[in-house]
């Protein structure tokens, strides 16, 4: 055999493993440029400051967002059916501050934990519902869940809470690794992770999330329970809103019902930056754990700056921005292929 | 004509039908959908349901299938009375349904799209391996190649629908519905289906094949059922009913032979081109491709999938800009840079894919009509409602859109009359050229004629048309040149007359000789 020939084979053969790639990875793109954004973060900033990557920071990095990344699980849930769940925030607020004055009463923390993750589960219920069944937009019936729990929040009380029960204190010690730290509530974060990772893609009910977002009238003609998803997904992100009540109360000490204005949008904003489609049908669990760790990093270097906090929300804006139009491009250019 | 009784079956007439019908009847309101139908199927058979659109094949498909419930009448399935009150119910008896648009989801990988909801578990989770493994083997049963692993969007729709198939038979299947199967496959394609289809036939399972297309009923098919307004006309072998026989059993009027139109222009290339363009490359699609269209004139585009057909047509109607070629309007040469401007110069697209590109399904025949009027004329110049009312009904009589009522949503409108609505849309504005791709795809062969005809009436009216299809009896009915496309370039042009459909066929389907 010729040398040509062998060549020619060869190429063909990384022609068809790249189209296999491509045929096989192309949703992956968008978290893939997570990864690459996350990397380059850090490393920038490790060469700009010189002691950014310090296990101080990187430690810091997992215990300051615990909260955000379990909102971001519960997020990715409801945006890969193409809704949105604008009630994260203030369903945080409300099972946090609840918790927080159920334990200042003298209940046992026993009882109040799962209380708390009820009650961010009943608004998620109520929210899923709503969509499911009176065939409101997501974005209203969120809404009407964020006015709900912000609203309960404020009933519960007015003002800050503390909280000094030990076992709130205990999640959030810092357990040494070396140099390194980890909390419980970043142990809670990482578990809440893991088990949606393999809820979304080792289970009936994660294939059907995907399915729903790929296209709900053919999932039904499929004979897959469309209605029990849908409202599922919003239970899941109610619940992980109680946990991340939760975990934030462990880690400010106190419950406050003006904790997490704005949250929501953060939320969705990692989300998005992790590689989950607005649109729905494609998105992972784990691309929005990086979108935590992009979000937190950004953070934490304008902080180093000594720069305002607001220039965080600037920054995340520009980079949602470019993921969406790279998203739009991706999408456009796999249905181009058909 | 007698119906045929089973034991003109010939070999299976000892065999007791599969699927069996009897007094079918199924109302909406005051409409009779189905009408005391009886209908069965054999084992091993290719049987095809025939009927124009609202003749009730749906009703009827829907009735064996689970979707819908009979009102009357009884199902037997291998001779034990049924009834299936979900699809899913009818699927676990062995009826599988492959539905016309392909129903499956673009966004997740093919072993997904076969076992959604069945998917093999270990330990409580989904075995995605096992999963990908059993989908292969499936794949392979159908001799196709396809990575059970790949995104489903990124394949061919000829693909998609073998998936479909797929997903079909990956229970035990006795009985397969396959609904418009090849309304969007090429020859080739179809051809693989067919294979597919005897290869099922052989193993003993019942087919029903429903399709607009005569010739693949005849070539495929061993047995017809003829519906009309929702009652059975009969039953017949496909061997001894002759073509002419069906269409007058399905219009159940004699068919007024497509009325061959007096062809106007004919020289080869027309003297005075409306438009004439040259050299038009655009990637990916086509490459250098020549057309000239006179006023008057139809110019019928024949091409495989993939030839270019569509590409040539978004390129000459400004919906893609092509990166090379020159486009003349009226001897002056122009640049189309966006629909918009191209109807400025009077020159419309209507789009392969009525559906999704063309109507908004959930407004109003009237809405739909005046939408595009309304928008060439800007937002600040509403057409007042009694001028658009009278401009509606006049289309809606002019081209025969039935039910006529202007406040119809279109969604709930046959194939063939949502086309007719397309149509009148781009007409109330006035057009010079009219580009019309696939204009009769999926609608039954009544409204297909009207079609062709109105078309034919345009150009006779000096309307220049282009009339893309790919069933190439029809580009030669109504074209009076046909352009032959082949891998993106216009290999030929030349009068209908001088065609029929067997030397098409030989020119569409030549393989283009190497370039020196």
């Amino acid at each position: 055999m010729s040398t040509t020939d062998t060549t020619a084979r060869q190429s063909t053969d990384v022609a068809t493993t790249i189209s296999t790639f491509t045929g096989r990875y192309v949703s992956l793109l968008p978290t893939f440029a997570a990864i690459t954004i996350l990397i380059a973060l850090l490393v920038g900033a490790e060469l700009y400051f010189g002691n950014f990557l310090t296990p101080r920071n990187v430690s810091a990095l997992l215990l300051d967002n615990a909260y955000l990344m379990v909102l971001a699980v519960g997020m990715t849930f409801v945006i890969v059916t193409a809704g949105i769940d604008l009630s994260v925030g203030s369903v945080m607020a409300f099972t946090g501050i609840l918790g927080a004055s159920l334990i200042a009463s003298g209940i046992p923390v026993i009882i109040v934990i799962p209380v708390m993750l009820v009650a961010g589960a009943a608004i998620g219920l109520l929210i899923g519902v709503l969509v499911q069944y009176f065939n409101v937009q997501p974005f209203i019936a969120s809404l009407a869940g964020l006015f709900l729990g912000r609203g309960l929040a404020y009933v519960v009380s007015l003002n800050s809470i503390r909280v000094e029960d030990p076992v709130l204190v205990w999640m959030r010690t810092r357990i040494p690794l070396g140099d390194f730290y980890i909390a419980p509530t970043g142990i809670i974060a990482i578990f809440t992770v893991i088990i949606g990772a393999l809820v979304m893609h080792f289970t009936r009910f994660g294939r059907t999330v995907y399915a729903v977002g790929g296209s709900e009238q053919s999932t039904r003609l499929m004979g897959l329970n469309v209605a029990r998803t849908k409202v599922m997904v919003y239970v899941i992100s109610g619940l992980c809103g109680g946990l991340a009540g939760l975990l934030l109360t462990a880690y400010t000490g106190a419950g406050y019902p003006r904790n997490g204005i704005g949250t929501e949008l953060d939320v969705i904003a990692v989300v998005v930056i992790g590689g989950t489609l607005l649109t729905g049908g494609r998105g992972y669990v784990l691309g929005s754990m990086i979108g935590v760790f992009v979000f937190g990093t950004i953070k934490t270097i304008i902080s180093f700056m000594g720069a305002e906090q607001s220039w965080t929300h600037i920054i995340v804006g520009v980079l949602l921005l470019v993921f969406v139009v790279v998203q739009r491009a991706i999408v456009s250019r796999s249905q181009q292929k058909e | 004509m007698p119906l045929s009784s089973p034991c003109q079956y010939g070999p299976v007439d000892a065999v007791k039908p599969i699927v069996e019908l009897e007094g079918a009847t199924v109302r909406f309101g005051a409409f009779t959908a189905l009408d005391g139908v009886d209908f069965r199927m054999f084992p091993g058979e290719v049987h095809s349901l025939m009927g124009e659109n609202g003749a009730g094949k749906s009703t009827l498909i829907k009735a064996i299938t689970g979707a819908l419930p009979l009102e009357s009448g009884t199902l037997l399935i291998d001779g034990d009375p049924v009834t299936f009150p979900t699809p899913q119910a009818a699927q676990r008896a062995g009826i599988s349904t492959v539905n016309q648009d392909v129903d499956l989801l673009a966004n997740m990988s093919v072993a997904e799209n076969i076992w959604l909801g069945r998917e093999p578990r270990r330990f409580g989770l989904v075995d995605n391996r096992a999963m990908r493994h059993q989908a292969r083997e499936v794949l392979n049963s159908l001799a196709v190649d396809i990575d059970p692993a790949s995104i489903l969007g990124g394949h061919s729709l000829a693909a998609q629908q073998l998936v479909a198939i797929a997903r079909a038979i990956s229970v035990d299947v006795k009985v397969l519905v396959l609904d418009e199967p090849t309304s969007s496959l090429d020859t080739d394609e179809v051809a693989e289906l067919f294979r597919v289809i005897r290869d099922f036939k052989e193993r003993g399972v019942a087919i029903l094949f429903v399709s607009h297309f005569l010739d693949q009923v005849y070539e495929i098919c061993d047995r017809v059922t003829v519906l009309r307004d929702g009652a059975r006309v009969g039953e017949y072998l496909t061997t001894e009913l002759l073509r002419i026989d069906l269409v007058q059993k399905m219009l159940g009027r004699d068919v007024a032979e497509f009325a061959a139109r007096e062809r106007v222009i004919e020289p080869d290339m027309p003297a005075d081109p409306f438009l004439s363009a040259r050299g038009i490359t655009s990637t990916p699609g086509i490459a250098d491709a020549d057309v000239d269209i006179a006023a008057g004139e139809v110019l019928g585009l024949a091409g495989l999938l993939g030839s270019g057909r569509t590409e040539l047509a978004r390129a000459l109607t400004g919906v893609d800009r092509p990166e090379d070629g020159i486009l003349r309007i009226e001897n002056r040469e122009k640049r189309l840079n966006s629909p918009r401007q191209a109807l400025s110069l009077g020159v419309v697209y209507s789009p392969e894919n009525r559906r999704t590109e063309g109507l908004v399904p959930e407004l109003s025949i009237q809405e739909n009509i005046v939408l595009a009027l309304q928008a060439q004329r800007g937002v600040m110049r509403r057409i007042p409602t009694a001028r658009q009312r009278e401009l509606v009904i006049s289309w809606i009589d002019a081209l025969g859109i039935r039910p006529a009522d202007p406040d119809r949503k279109v969604r709930t409108l046959s194939g063939g009359n949502q086309q007719k609505v397309m149509l009148a849309r781009l007409l109330a504005l006035s057009p010079r050229l009219l580009v019309l791709d696939e204009p009769t795809r999926g609608i039954d062969v009544g409204a297909k004629v009207e079609i062709q005809n109105l078309v034919g009436d345009l150009a006779d009216n000096g309307l220049a048309v282009v009339f893309i299809s790919a069933e190439l009896e029809e580009v030669l009915r109504v074209g009076d040149r046909v352009a032959v496309l082949r891998n993106g370039r216009v290999a030929e042009t030349l009068p209908a007359d001088s065609l029929n459909a067997d030397i098409l066929l030989a020119l569409v389907a030549q393989p283009d000789l190497p370039e020196a």
